[in-house]
């Protein structure tokens, strides 16, 4: 073997190492598009809670026929966002991957999902024992905290930027803990805002130059 | 001590130099990751796994979901020891001819 061929062979032990171990496909548009989606969703709930505030105040008497109604309305709006953020998150990884001839379903992928699920999971069911007990102001910051502890956990097989956005999830999930009725506001925050930022920082980062 | 003998003969194919550098740094892979990773077809997949796992340098692990089997490898303590001297050898080489 000559010298080439060593250093062929150590190149092409690095670039194993790397693509079997990360999925680098994830796109900064997506989290943008995600951002967006958050965006947007938090104020279509604004709209709603404004409505039914307004409501109570006009009449002077809560009306607990409208805040079922409101509640289970603000549940089907964030699964929609959360459907929405996820298409449109996936659109633009798979069109990053596909530019950059790497599968978009493989081994380091299915890691990442794995990993953010499994969190998110637990998010779900406490939400849902969260509703169950009534304790509907908790949602926000529950969601926020379980969701950066999710991220967290995948920036192991993605990339490694993940876990400062997971990371500044958390933090604003606990703060609002402390500041409970501005819960709609941390979430657009959150969901919306902090991925836009990432999600802008990401593009300029990995993608503005060349491969999308 | 003479560098180029460290340089293990079994990793002087492609193949198996990219099964073992993936399986450094996952813990465990079925059969159908390793073929996509490595674009390969399943019949030379297969008989590269074989050399390695003759040489002891892989642990398989077959396995079902569903019906369907699923054989999945790792990489053993040897395996890991002849890898690592391999890619020492590789780089001494290169520092020592520059």
């Amino acid at each position: 073997m000559t010298d080439q061929q060593h250093l062929e062979a150590l190149t092409d032990i690095k670039r194993m190492m790397e693509r079997s171990s990360r999925f680098i496909s994830l796109s900064g548009l997506s989290g943008i598009s995600a951002g967006i989606c958050g965006l947007i969703g938090a104020f279509i709930a604004n709209m709603w809670l404004n409505e039914y505030y307004f409501r109570w105040n006009t009449t002077g008497v809560h009306n607990h026929e409208d805040f079922i109604v409101l509640k289970y309305r603000l549940i089907v709006l964030g699964f929609s966002v959360l459907a929405a953020a996820l298409i449109a998150g996936t659109f633009f990884t798979w069109r990053k991957a596909r530019k950059n001839n790497l599968p978009i379903w493989d081994l380091t992928s299915r890691k990442v999902l794995i990993n953010t699920a499994i969190p998110l999971a637990a998010g779900g069911a406490f939400i849902a024992g969260l509703l169950f007990n009534h304790l509907e102001g908790l949602i926000a910051p529950t969601c926020l905290v379980f969701y950066g502890l999710a991220i967290i956990n995948a920036s192991k097989y993605t990339l490694p930027d993940v876990r400062y956005l997971g990371i500044c999830e958390v933090v604003l999930g606990i703060l609002n803990l402390f500041y409970l009725n501005y819960g709609l506001y941390f979430w657009a925050i959150g969901f919306g805002l902090l991925h836009i930022i990432y999600g802008t920082l990401m593009w300029w980062k990995y993608e503005r130059k060349g491969t999308v | 001590m003479n560098p180029i003998g460290n340089l293990n003969k079994i990793f002087e194919s492609r193949i198996r130099l990219g099964v073992m550098s993936v399986l450094m740094v996952n813990e465990e892979v079925n059969f159908n990751d390793l073929k996509q990773m490595l674009e390969v077809t399943d019949g030379n997949l297969a008989s590269h796994l074989n050399t390695l796992e003759e040489n002891g340098y892989l642990k398989v692990h077959k396995g079902f979901i569903g019906r369907k089997t699923n054989t999945t490898y790792a990489i053993t303590a040897a395996g890991e020891k002849a890898f690592k001297g391999h890619i020492a050898a590789l780089e001494h080489m290169i520092k020592f001819t520059k």
